[in-house]
């Protein structure tokens, strides 16, 4: 008896739906495994991080907190896989988005007015995107491959922020703590209600629904599904694959500068030297998760979000290292990967 | 030098006495799919047998059974009279099967000797083996440069080596899959005298083609397929090719209706010193081509596979924009300069020869394919950057029932559709759209007997509406069917387009091996090394 891969004819709409699903059900299986081999109780480990985050308000709104990063960065790069373009550099993006948008109430502290919250969002929106620019230029002038620039770039933008919190933009009353100086007023963006979530939650919906409508009934959407499905065939179309790279790129750097900028004139309320705990990487797993599809992509989100709730729970209250997240976060990705082979596949068993 | 293992006791083909090869009830099951059911083949020593289908017939299936390359589900091999599992290839070239594919396997950037002591296991001596390809080769009318790189070399040069590689090992059986696609007419008599000489000397040919005068002409014995059944054992010489092509297909194939001969217009497609250099090492580049098509015609464009035409394609289409605008003319319009998008505004239509991958995207459904060419020539299925996927649907089903495009969903991905009913979408996608100005390259590739009919037919009909038709195909029987004019390409040269009644297959075989450029070149040795 052998297992047989067998090509179906057509794709498979209901793997399509299912293969997350089997793979979020795999990992934790597997999860439960690690714990057991760690001499913890599975199911409350399990409990502590998938379920506990859910169970209060604090929490709740902290999930949201860190889903909206992720769901506005996951949408963009959702739209870039799809055309076949590999972003990997978001964290990147965002940290320069973040970068650029933060100088304004680094060089101009005392201006206070709507204005400077603006300008904060759109220089950040540009920081990305134009930071995000550079791979998809060498790609479309050198065929340089984006996959290595784009991440390449990621330590360029962290050295570059690292060298400005340290040298010239310190807070001079800081105590020599690497950070900027702290944003007050409009220098800060307006939280909803009493808690921590602001109006980045707002963004990452919004963002949703424009990219929705856009890969769905635009021809914008169309040309980049056709490109990333078939060169060829778009040329013939009449898409230009180069405006479409650049377009990509810029899109989802944009993304990723907005959810940087968000985060410093967020929760943060200054620049530090780790302006994400690695959202930037972590929302190539929820656009994966999320099938690139723009509403997949919030709810793959949201799912990462309890995940990052869960390792600091196991942490505080089982003691197990937080690394355990990027463990689970690796199993999903690879599992997904594995899982969408059913899409096109089926397996069969064959007495050999 | 014999070759035939089976020695020299016939002279005349066909001999009387045992097969060399027989299978009996091959049946070979892909999932539900019945691709050979119950199929029976024999070939006698010295016979040359030909294996007639449409696409999808069994013919590969059947052939790969032979060749060891698929097992059969049952059904039993039989050589000399003994039963055999031919478990690989390897397996069958060691019983004495030779193949020669349709698609060659050679490295480019090695010579052919090095090519053939690849395929050839154990062989070490390269100066030793250099000589017995000059030998082989000469001897049987294929003549080739042993040190020649492959790169060099034309595509029925390149197909010289499969033949020689196969005659080295010396074959008792030799099959060869639509072996002339990609010869001229004269290399076609090349390689059928090649082969009677293979078959006098007692070596079995089973003979795959389409191409029914020339099965007439060559083959003994036809075995014939249709859906995976066997339908027919006949003896080609005692039938027309019209009774060969009803049991292909099972019906009659419509005759064509040419109409009252070409009323011709204006030139509505003009190139003028168009030239292209190539960006692939191994691409071929376009030198000063001229050419004009009017209204109401259909001028063909000759030639064999990889002179230029897919870069012609392209050229004329816009996916590769030239130098000066004057180069292309659309209905008087200078558009070299122009893009795909630009030029199809102007009325312009054009049907690539890969039909996925190129003309459609296999994992698209068929109104998404179909906006591919309409998004951009004012039409409601793109307003205002906007997809309308309703008006893409309506005019993809009204393509579909226009030209006869047979699906078992609504609106089915690409890929599920048949070749033929998916070179008939992309066709009628273009047709429907009643363009003044019409490219086709390749229409009826790979496709069976009835579509290419119909898509022939309604490239006349356009024609004889006001159109103007270019296409472009290595298909001379259906160039000779429907061309108004004739035009060759050679080496990315183009000759002047010829009335079609004034050209012969002979003379078209000239300009193929190019030399209506150059007189006296050594039409033979077409390569320069």
């Amino acid at each position: 008896m052998i297992l047989r891969l067998e090509r179906r004819s057509q794709r498979s709409t209901l793997m399509a739906f299912l293969s997350p699903v089997l793979a979020i059900g795999i990992t934790l299986a597997l999860g439960a495994i690690m714990f057991v081999a760690l001499g913890f109780d599975p199911g409350e480990a399990l409990y502590i991080y998938f379920i506990d985050p859910l169970t209060s308000a604090w929490s709740i709104e902290e999930v949201i907190v860190k889903a909206a990063p992720l769901i506005l960065i996951g949408v963009g790069l959702a739209v870039c896989y799809t055309a076949n373009v590999w972003n990997i550099g978001a964290e990147g993006q965002l940290t320069m988005g973040a970068l650029i948008g933060a100088s304004i109430p680094i060089y101009f502290p005392d201006w206070q007015s709507p204005l400077v919250l603006i300008l904060m969002l759109v220089l950040g929106i540009a920081g990305g995107a134009l930071f995000a620019a550079i791979p998809a230029f060498l790609k479309n002038r050198f065929s340089a491959n984006e996959i290595l620039t784009s991440l390449m770039l990621v330590y360029v933008a962290q050295l570059l922020l690292d060298w400005l919190i340290r040298g010239p933009w310190r807070d001079p009353d800081g105590y020599n703590f690497p950070q900027s100086i702290l944003f007050e007023g409009w220098q800060v963006i307006p939280p909803l209600g009493e808690g921590r979530v602001h109006i980045g939650a707002i963004f990452a919906i919004v963002a949703v629904i424009i990219v929705a409508f856009m890969m769905g009934r635009t021809l914008r959407g169309f040309e980049i599904r056709v490109v990333g499905t078939s060169p060829r065939a778009g040329s013939f179309a009449g898409f230009k694959g180069k405006r479409v790279v650049l377009f990509c790129f810029m899109l989802s750097g944009a993304l990723a500068g907005l959810a940087g900028i968000c985060e410093v004139a967020g929760p943060s309320g200054q620049l530090q030297p780790n302006v994400s705990p690695g959202y930037g990487f972590t929302a190539i797993i929820v656009a994966f998760l999320g099938r690139l599809n723009p509403i997949g992509v919030f709810f793959a989100g949201v799912l990462l979000a309890i995940s990052y709730m869960g390792g600091e729970g196991v942490q505080v209250i089982l003691g197990i290292s937080d690394k355990t997240t990027q463990v689970f976060q690796g199993m999903l990705l690879f599992l997904i990967l594995a899982c969408d082979t059913l899409i096109r596949y089926r397996i069969r068993l064959v007495r050999s | 030098m014999s070759v035939g293992a089976m020695g020299s006791d016939n002279g005349n083909g066909a001999a009387a006495g045992a097969y060399i090869l027989e299978a009996r009830n091959i049946v070979k099951l892909f999932g539900d799919l019945r691709a050979n059911d119950d199929i029976d083949l024999s070939l006698k020593p010295g016979e040359i047998h030909a294996l007639l289908g449409e696409n999808g017939a069994g013919k590969s299936t059947l052939v790969k059974i032979i060749y060891g390359a698929l097992q059969p589900t049952s059904g039993t091999l039989f050589w000399g009279a003994a039963p055999v599992t031919i478990s690989n290839p390897a397996a069958a070239r060691e019983l004495g099967i030779g193949m020669v594919f349709q698609h060659f396997s050679l490295f480019d950037a090695l010579t052919v000797t090095q090519n053939i002591a690849l395929a050839l296991k154990g062989e070490r001596d390269l100066k030793a083996l250099a000589g017995r390809i000059e030998t082989v080769s000469a001897d049987y009318g294929l003549p080739l440069r042993p040190g020649a790189l492959v790169a060099d070399l034309s595509v029925g040069e390149r197909q010289r080596i499969e033949v020689v590689r196969c005659l080295l090992q010396e074959p008792r059986l030799l099959i060869l899959d639509e072996p002339t696609a990609v010869l001229t007419p004269q290399e076609a008599d090349q390689l059928f005298v090649t082969l009677e000489r293979l078959a006098g000397e007692g070596c079995a040919v089973l003979y795959i083609s389409h191409r029914l005068e020339e099965v007439k002409r060559l083959c003994h014995d036809a075995t014939i397929l249709r859906l995976g059944r066997l339908v027919a054992r006949v003896d080609p010489q005692q039938e027309s090719a019209a009774s060969l092509a009803r049991h292909m297909i099972g019906t009659d194939v419509a005759a064509l209706q040419s109409g009252s001969g070409a009323a011709t217009g204006a030139p509505l497609l003009e190139l003028a010193g168009l030239s292209m250099p190539t960006d692939d090492p191994f691409g071929v580049a376009l030198k000063s081509i001229d050419l004009a098509v009017r209204s109401g015609e259909i001028v063909a464009i000759a030639g064999v596979a990889g002179n230029g035409q897919s870069e012609l394609f392209d050229a004329i289409s816009g996916e590769r924009t030239s130098k000066s605008a004057d180069a292309v003319k659309l209905a008087g319009a200078p558009c070299g300069r122009e893009t795909i998008t630009q030029r199809r505004r102007r009325d312009a239509a054009f049907v690539p020869e890969e039909r996925v991958g190129h003309a459609a995207i296999a994992d698209l459904p068929l109104s998404e394919n179909l906006v591919l060419t309409h998004h951009a020539v004012g039409n409601d299925v793109v307003r205002h950057g906007l997809i309308n996927r309703g008006a893409a649907k309506d005019v993809m089903a009204r393509v579909a029932e226009h030209y006869d495009v047979r699906k078992n969903l609504a609106d089915p991905e690409a890929s599920a559709l048949s070749g033929g009913n998916l070179q008939k979408f992309v066709v009628g996608r273009e047709m429907t759209r009643r363009p003044r100005i019409l490219v086709v390259h390749q229409p009826t590739w790979g496709v069976d007997a009835g579509a290419a009919a119909f898509i022939r037919q309604s490239l006349v009909d356009m024609a004889r509406s006001g159109s103007a038709v270019l296409m472009i195909s290595q298909d001379l029987d259906e160039i000779f069917e429907i061309a108004d004019r004739i035009a060759v390409i050679s080496r990315g040269e183009l000759s002047e387009a010829y009335p079609a009644g004034e050209l012969s297959p002979e003379r078209i075989g000239l300009l193929m091996a190019g030399t209506h450029e150059r007189a006296g070149r050594d039409v033979e040795h077409g390569a320069e090394a």
